[in-house]
């Protein structure tokens, strides 16, 4: 291990983008044309019954145009959004030397340039990394984890985010992070104007015209279960995509700083914290450290936990001591 | 007919020929990028061992407040900084490098035994930037035999040996700083008495 698989790593990560921004537009775009012929169909049906394959084309295609439009803004503008949601402000050199030598010094481990360095106002203990290649990346680390580490476990933590820096798992976590907060809201726009939809108009003007009404029926039943599928499935995706990853970028950042000490010393005092994280959300979660949004007894026990158990990190840590 | 039958061969052959000139470009192109990025990493080394010498008088300024009469230390690390600055070569270099870094061991040694100089805040933020620039040190040393391993190990595979024999690529050495350190360890008694 060690010497090709990391090439191999980013090849696969860059691979799982291409997927996850195609079946996104996919997705979205079915969504949009679903709608919208759902809302026509209700409107004026007549348009439907003389135009309708080239109404339905048209609207793909612009549902198409608009959700690559959405895709291409997650990747050049993800890590604003997701440190704006996540509260983080810059921290610069003056602020905290020993922090930014930290990062200098595991980034130049990687062979990667220093990411920037953000600052999340919050005692409990977790950190993330985002952006979109190792040129164009942040990491956030909370007050309370700056607070309540050693030198030696803080830069076992940065190891960890600069892991993920190296191998872009990055930029995979952060269109999961945009792109399915876009289908969640997306997704609840759609069932509200569904059900504003079928309240005021659908009901009364749906008797009279046969086909208009089956095919309006038809479209909105794809949309409402597009709505309920998508999210779903993104959500399936995400965890699939990020437990083998912490335990890969735990074991790569005993390699970079060669020393397992630094971050096992940092998960058990984490796993010892109760404090939960108040900027995380469903989104966001897989993002960070540890799991953000947790009930310590619980944590990591079933199967839709975004993060492995820290107790099981640990463990596979300790082998590397042996 | 027979025209079609008797240039068949013959394109076959050139359309051989072209692959095997595009893979022979597409490994040069490979060799080329993970030769740059091995020097890359080189350098990297030496921006880092700067830091370490942009350092040295800063910090030799603040001991000399309250350690003034511990002058042979403070002046040995100044000799082995100045040594280090103009020595060639690689075996050299790790020699000189290992020697200052044994006399700025020394010294940061000495700060136990003054309180004073411990608490003072200068001192503080030198003791912590000279723990970083030695953990860029070690790091940038380390990236660079990663780097060098991985550049070795694509020279010498086949067939890509082939192209790399051709255009004569080097392999690298690593920067063996094991050996100098446990070298320096075992002598470090000698030094002190």
């Amino acid at each position: 291990m060690g010497l090709a698989t990391f090439r191999d790593l980013i090849a696969e990560n860059q691979r799982k983008s291409v997927w996850l921004v195609v079946s996104f537009c996919i997705v979205t775009s079915l969504a949009l044309t679903g709608l919208v012929l759902g809302i026509v169909s209700l409107m004026v049906p007549e348009l439907l019954e003389v135009w309708f394959w080239p109404a339905t084309v048209m609207t793909f295609v612009g549902g198409l145009i608009i959700a690559g439009l959405v895709a291409l803004l997650g990747v050049r503008r993800g890590d604003r959004i997701v440190l704006v949601i996540s509260r983080a402000r810059p921290v610069h050199k003056v602020d905290d030397p020993q922090l930014y030598n930290v990062v200098e010094e595991v980034a130049i481990a990687a062979g990667i340039p220093p990411p920037q360095i953000y600052l999340i106002e919050d005692y409990a203990m977790n950190a993330f990394a985002t952006g979109r290649d190792p040129e164009h990346a942040a990491v956030a680390i909370t007050r309370g984890l700056r607070e309540r580490l050693t030198r030696e476990e803080l830069q076992g933590v940065i190891a960890h985010e600069i892991a993920h820096i190296r191998n872009y798992d990055i930029r995979l976590m952060m269109l999961l992070a945009v792109l399915i907060g876009m289908v969640a809201v997306l997704a609840d726009f759609l069932l509200q104007s569904m059900r504003f939809a079928s309240s005021k108009k659908g009901l009364n003007r749906r008797g009279g015209k046969a086909s208009g009404g089956l095919i309006a029926a038809v479209v909105i039943v794809v949309a409402v279960l597009l709505a309920l599928v998508a999210p779903l499935v993104a959500q399936v995706i995400q965890l699939a995509v990020s437990r083998e990853r912490e335990y890969l970028a735990d074991a790569t950042a005993v390699e970079l700083t060669r020393n397992p000490h630094g971050i096992l010393g940092a998960l058990r005092k984490i796993s010892q914290d109760d404090a939960v994280l108040q900027v995380a959300n469903r989104g966001t979660a897989h993002l960070y450290f540890v799991n953000p949004i947790r009930n310590y007894a619980a944590r990591g026990a079933t199967i839709f936990s975004s993060h492995p158990p820290i107790e099981e990190r640990i463990r596979r840590l300790e082998a590397l001591l042996v | 007919m027979l025209a079609e039958i008797v240039w068949l061969p013959w394109a076959i052959l050139a359309a051989v020929v072209l692959l095997i000139l595009l893979w022979g470009i597409g490994v040069y192109n490979g060799l080329i990028a993970r030769q740059a990025e091995a020097q890359n990493a080189w350098s990297q080394i030496d921006v880092q061992l700067k830091r370490r010498y942009d350092l040295i008088p800063n910090l030799v300024e603040t001991v000399k407040g309250y350690a003034s009469h511990e002058k042979e230390t403070l002046e040995r690390v100044i000799q082995a900084r100045n040594a280090a600055m103009n020595v060639r070569g690689i075996a050299e270099r790790a020699e000189a490098e290992t020697a200052l870094t044994g006399a700025m061991r020394q010294l940061l040694m000495l700060a136990e035994a003054y309180p004073e100089l411990k608490a003072n805040e200068n001192f503080k933020a030198l003791q912590e930037e000279l723990i970083s620039t030695e953990n860029r040190i070690g790091f940038a040393r380390q990236h660079y035999n990663d780097v060098v391993a991985r550049y070795n190990v694509c020279l010498r595979r086949f067939p890509a040996n082939i192209i790399a024999g051709l255009f004569r690529f080097p392999e690298y050495e690593f920067f063996q700083v094991e050996s100098a350190e446990a070298q320096q360890v075992r002598q470090a008694p000698k030094v002190q008495f």
